[in-house]
Order: C-alpha cells, then sequence, then structure tokens
C-alpha cells in the first residue's frame, strides 16, 4: 500500500510542453505513471510524445480523460492562476513543482483550496512518489525501492540522500512525499502524518523537516496524539544563522522563532526519534522498523 | 528584499499612509537645507541602513536648529553604525533621513505579515509601542492584538474599527487611524510586501496619525511584477561575495568557517553545514548550486568559493538526481584546473551516473579526495585542513 499516488493515479501535466514539464513527464511516464494527457494553453489538439493529447484546459482535460492527479509545471508568474484552474476543474491532487511563486499568491490559493475537493501538495517540492507504482516529480526514481517506510519532506535532495541511505541497507519506501520549502505549502506534515498513520503499508514514518515556523512542532504534538507507528525525525539548519533565508523561501530563523535547537526539543519531547547527523537517519530508521 | 526607512515612507505616501514630511541627504552641507525645508523647531536625523536599534548606536538624534542638523549629520553620515542588529561589524551609514518632529501623545505598535500558523496575513497592534515587539511578546503577550485577514476580503472598515478600539483610541484619533489600517493593508498586499512594521506608530499632541518609523520587506518572490520597486535594492548593505553570488543565481550566504562547501539543493546544503559542524569542523558558507546546474555554475561556484580568503578546503556534496554526477565531475575538474586551487577538495556524489562521475575525477589527474557518504566526506574535508 502507499499514500496520495499509486497505479491507479490519472495524471495530467500541467505546462507539458515546456522543456521542464515535457521532460519530466516522460520520466514519470517512463517509472509506469499513467499519463493521460498535458495542458498548455492555446496549444489543445496537439500530441506530444507520440501518444499524450493536450488540451488548452483543465476542465477540457478532466472532461476527456477522466485525470484525477496533475503535476504543475507552470512558471512562476501564472503557477497560482495554473492551481486554481485545476481545483476549479475538480482534480483530487495537485503537485505543484514550481519554485519561486509569490506568497500573495500562495495566501490566496491557500484560501480557496479549502472550500474545495482538491489537495494541493507544494509548490516548490519535487513532488511524490510511491515506489514501484507511479511518480509525480523531479525525483531520480533508480533511488528508490518498493518498501514500508513513509517520508515526508520539506527538501528535495535531502529526502533523496535519506531514501539512497534506506534503499542501501535494503529498506523500502511506501511513499515519500515532498511538501515543499516555501512558507505557505498546500499540505503540512500533519496531514501527511494523518495518512501515513492510516496506510496498512507504512510501519514507519520518517519526518525531514528544516528551520524556519513551526510546522513540525506542531506536527510533533499532532504524532504524540495520533501517531501509533514509529517515527524518525531530522532538523536541517542546525548550524544556519539567524535572520537568513538559507535556499528555501521559508528557511529562515525569525525573531528567535524556529531554531533547529528548539524544534529538536519539542520533537523529542513528544516521542520522536531525532537524529543529529542527516547521515544516521537510514541505521536509525531500520532499528525502529 | 530588504529596504531603507525612507524607501518604505516613499511606498506609505503612495498610499495615503501618513508618514512625517522628510527630506533625504547624503552630504554634511545638505542637512542644513533639510532642515530649513522641512520647516519645524525640531527636527529629527536618522541614519538609514538596513537594521534596526539605530537609536541604541547613535544613529538617530534631535536637533533644534538646521546647525545643530548639520553638525548630527556630519557625525553620522561615514560612521559605522553598531546596533544590536548589524553585528560587531556594523554598517557604514551613506545617507541620512531629516524629518519633521512632532509632540508625540502615545506610540503605538503595528506590524503586518505573512502568519505561516494559518497560511494567512496577521495584523499585530499594540500600545507598547517604541519597544522592541519580540520584547513585547516575550514579557507581557497580553499587549499584543491579532487579527487574521482573509485575503479575499481584505481589510475593511468593520476590522480596522476593532483593532482600533483594541487600541484603546476616540475622538479624532479613532477615526483617524481606521483610514490609516486600511491602506497600510492595501500597501502591504499591493506591493507584496512580506513583513511591513510601524513602530512605533504615533498619535501626535493634535491627533494626527502617522507613521514615525516603517520597516518593509518586499517579497523576492514578487519583485518582477514590481519594476519601481527593483530600483531599491542596495547592494552596499549586502555581502560583496553574495550579491556576486547572485549575479550568477547562485544561493550564496557566508559564515564564519574555513571550510567551503557546494552543494545541490538547500536543505542538503544546510545539512551539509550541519554535519561539518558535528565533524568537528566549521562551514564557511552556505552555496545550493540548485538542481540544473551546469559545468559554467559549477565553475562560478568555485570562484564565488574560492574569493573567501579563510577558505582553506572545500567539500562538495551532490546527490545528482536531474543534476548528472559526470556533469558535475566535469565541471569540478575544469574549474579546479582553470582556477588552479591548491587547497584540498573533498568530493561526495551518489545518484544519477556516479560511477561516470568518479572516473572522470580518476583521469584528472588531480588530487581529489572522495568521501564515502556524508559524513565520510565531512570528516576527510575535516583532517585535510588540519
Amino acid at each position: 500500500m502507499s499514500i496520495l499516488v499509486d497505479e491507479k493515479t490519472r495524471l495530467i501535466t500541467q505546462g507539458i510542453t515546456g522543456r521542464e514539464g515535457m521532460f519530466h513527464t516522460e520520466q514519470s511516464m517512463k517509472y509506469g505513471t499513467k499519463v493521460v494527457g498535458g495542458v498548455t494553453p492555446g496549444k489543445g489538439g496537439q500530441t506530444v510524445m507520440g501518444k499524450v493529447p493536450v488540451f488548452n484546459t483543465v476542465a477540457d482535460a478532466v472532461k476527456k480523460t477522466k485525470a484525477n492527479a496533475t503535476m504543475v509545471f507552470v512558471p512562476p508568474p501564472f503557477a497560482a492562476d495554473a492551481i486554481l484552474e485545476a481545483a476549479d476543474a475538480g482534480i483530487e491532487l495537485i503537485i505543484c513543482i514550481t519554485e519561486g511563486i509569490p506568497v500573495s499568491d500562495m495566501i490566496n490559493v491557500y484560501k480557496y483550496i479549502q472550500g474545495t475537493k482538491s489537495r494541493l501538495v507544494g509548490p516548490n517540492c519535487p513532488g511524490v512518489i510511491s515506489p514501484g507504482k507511479a511518480k509525480i516529480g523531479i525525483m531520480p526514481a533508480h533511488i528508490h525501492k518498493k518498501g514500508n517506510v513513509g517520508i515526508i519532506s520539506r527538501s528535495g535532495t535531502l529526502t533523496y540522500e535519506c531514501v539512497g541511505q534506506l534503499t542501501s541497507l535494503g529498506i523500502g519506501q511506501s511513499t515519500c512525499v515532498g511538501i515543499g520549502g516555501d512558507p505557505i505549502i498546500g499540505s503540512r506534515f500533519i496531514d501527511i502524518l494523518a495518512l501515513f498513520q492510516k496506510d496498512r503499508g507504512t510501519k514507519a514514518i520518517c519526518m525531514i523537516g528544516e528551520i524556519g515556523g513551526t510546522a513540525e512542532d506542531e506536527a510533533a504534538y499532532y504524532i504524540k496524539k495520533h501517531v501509533t507507528k514509529p517515527v524518525v525525525g531530522f532538523i536541517a539548519g542546525q548550524t544556519a544563522p539567524p535572520g537568513r533565508r538559507m535556499g528555501h523561501a521559508g528557511a529562515i530563523i525569525s525573531g528567535g522563532q524556529g531554531t533547529a535547537e528548539e524544534k529538536m526539543k519539542v520533537m523529542k519531547r513528544c516521542g520522536i526519534k531525532v537524529v543529529k547527523s542527516p547521515a544516521d537517519l537510514g541505521k536509525t530508521i531500520q532499528k525502529v522498523l | 528584499m530588504k529596504i531603507h526607512e525612507y524607501q518604505a515612507k516613499e511606498i506609505l505616501r503612495k498610499y495615503n499612509v501618513p508618514v512625517p514630511n522628510g527630506v533625504l541627504v547624503s552630504s554634511k552641507s545638505e542637512a542644513a537645507k533639510a532642515a530649513k525645508k522641512v520647516g519645524t523647531k525640531v527636527v529629527v536625523v536618522k541614519a538609514q541602513i538596513h537594521a534596526g536599534g539605530r537609536g541604541k548606536g547613535g544613529g538617530v538624534k534631535l536637533a533644534k536648529s538646521p546647525v545643530e542638523a548639520e553638525k548630527h549629520a556630519g557625525n553620522i553620515l561615514g560612521m559605522t553604525l553598531v546596533t544590536p542588529q548589524t553585528g560587531a561589524e556594523g554598517r557604514l551609514v551613506k545617507k541620512v533621513l531629516i524629518e519633521e518632529g512632532m509632540a508625540i501623545a502615545k506610540e503605538l505598535y503595528m506590524g503586518i505579515l505573512v502568519d505561516r500558523e494559518t497560511s494567512q496575513i496577521l495584523i499585530m497592534a499594540s500600545e507598547a509601542g517604541g519597544m522592541e515587539i519580540e520584547e513585547v511578546a516575550a514579557k507581557t503577550p497580553e499587549k499584543i492584538f491579532k487579527e487574521t485577514v482573509d485575503p479575499i476580503i481584505g481589510v475593511q472598515p468593520y476590522l480596522a474599527r476593532k483593532i482600533a478600539f483594541a487600541l484603546n483610541l476616540e475622538g479624532a484619533a479613532l477615526k483617524a487611524i481606521i483610514p490609516f489600517i486600511i491602506n497600510l493593508y492595501d500597501a502591504f498586499a499591493k506591493e507584496d510586501c512580506s513583513m511591513l512594521e510601524i513602530n512605533p506608530l504615533v498619535i501626535t499632541s493634535d491627533d494626527r496619525v502617522l507613521a514615525l518609523d516603517a520597516k518593509v520587506d518586499i517579497d523576492d518572490n514578487a519583485m518582477y511584477r514590481h519594476k519601481d520597486t527593483q530600483t531599491y535594492r542596495d547592494t552596499d548593505e549586502e555581502d560583496p561575495t553574495e550579491v556576486e553570488a547572485s549575479k550568477f543565481h547562485l544561493n550564496y550566504i557566508k559564515l564564519d568557517g574555513n571550510i567551503g562547501c557546494m552543494v545541490n539543493g538547500a536543505g542538503l546544503a544546510m545539512s551539509t553545514m550541519d554535519i561539518i559542524k558535528l565533524s568537528g569542523g566549521e562551514p564557511a558558507n552556505f552555496l545550493d548550486v540548485g538542481g540544473g546546474a551546469d559545468e559554467e555554475m559549477i565553475e562560478n561556484g568555485f570562484r564565488i568559493l574560492i574569493s573567501d580568503a579563510s577558505v582553506k578546503g572545500i567539500f562538495i556534496n551532490i546527490f545528482g538526481g536531474i543534476l548528472r554526477c559526470d556533469v558535475l565531475a566535469r565541471g569540478v575538474v575544469a574549474a579546479t584546473k582553470k582556477l588552479h586551487i591548491k587547497i584540498p577538495i573533498v568530493v561526495r556524489m551518489e545518484g544519477t551516473n556516479m560511477e561516470e562521475g568518479h572516473q572522470i575525477l580518476q583521469d584528472s589527474g588531480l588530487n581529489f579526495l572522495i568521501g564515502d557518504g556524508m559524513k565520510d566526506g565531512a570528516q576527510k574535508v575535516v583532517k585535510a585542513i588540519k
């Protein structure tokens, strides 16, 4: 079992005719994801990669293909609009890869999405993969292995690092979810934790956070109350200086809040196995399994 | 992006948020003329740097005459202003703002920010103006009043009234602060601010409401749609290496250590710094070359790294996804040769085309140290510089 995406997922790509959109759609298809179409306004009627139909609107794509998931590769100035369009068309799962969307756009999107049946993952994230079933995103597929560890992370390459360690220990993953490095994101740790707790295919959870905000604290309290599966946690940025934005728009310690030290303390207090060194993630997960 | 107080006030004026009359000067000789133009008996001379706590460092002075204003401006201009927020090295003051003085009856606080807990915009207000809000929050949190704004309707008069009554205002001041709050939010939303702080917001003895100070940060992601505010960037306030790196779209932040790091991805870059520290070393920087780095970007990254004279060794930590290890290895070899790098370089690569990458490093004839995993890489670089 897995969460969010599997062999039944019917995917479209918004921005499919762009360089990135095309490349990663092809990679996802090669992995076995059921890609049913793409959307680029003004290019409806075309076919890309030999067999993938392009539509002008998401609504058209849903009507013709019964798509239930979308991967958004639309450039930052138009990405929020693309998410809203997908939600309006009733797409259940919207995964937004785009980095650099203005915060005020995301505030509106977040508010609007609450009243729809759509779930947004991202933006500024690597996507979601359920190894052996489907991949929606930009992560390197070959490092993954089918198994029973669920991963939730704010970071891309650091997730690959964790996956790489697990796979080399022979431990597979049920689903890996990159929730994104922006201050405003569609799905937070707690939303994904709830899904992993319910998923019978997930035996342990790895949560990779970073400095900035209080999402990890919120997740820690949630875990204490609602999660019975073992959770291993790590916070990136233990040596980050305050007041500086560390690559991700959301990775900033402001007003003394959001330090790695504080987050790790709360997580430990809530029963999470916190590792200090990122090199110990795999081994620690192996121990709790 | 951070901007200066005088720039923040220019924005506020555009949205009809009252601010004191003021003139910006960059030389002592202009100061007296500016004070005369402002015209009040007392004027305030304020250093313009991107850091708070200026008063504590001697960067804000009252002047009772144009002559005195000139004297203060002369002292402040060119000084290295050290405040609790600048760090020990301080900031060189190049501009001062000469502003009208006024009779203050009450000092309040008002801030607008992106609240990550609710993913909405939050207005914070307090009667404890003039103090640092973090301090108020820590000592007397009951003195801070908070309201979340629904982005779809913005700040409506009822919300502004709620805040105004919570601040215990009445009469003319109550009437004046309602449009003040509505316009302030308008400025925040339309100019894509990520933070806007008015501290103090003053009520004068004749019941005027003004933003006496203004601190504004603008969302970097939204800069593309604000051509006018783009010109507000003051690179003198930034680290020169960071300015250079930003020209190449490299995400670089200078730190105090001596091990230069080059990593792909922000989370991995931060944890690379962490693991260097855990291995007994000190990272010299944060450098994220991003997912789509090519040979040229790697060369630029190297150039930035070694321009920091305190760097004694380099740790390259790459988890190849879209960025292939062979591309990285070619870039590293080319840059090392071209830039004649003599300090130890430890390379840890994993992921796409890892074997090819290692072969390229081996065949280069250069003396790279190879890290087997992040921990081994970090330990090797720490050892190599000892």
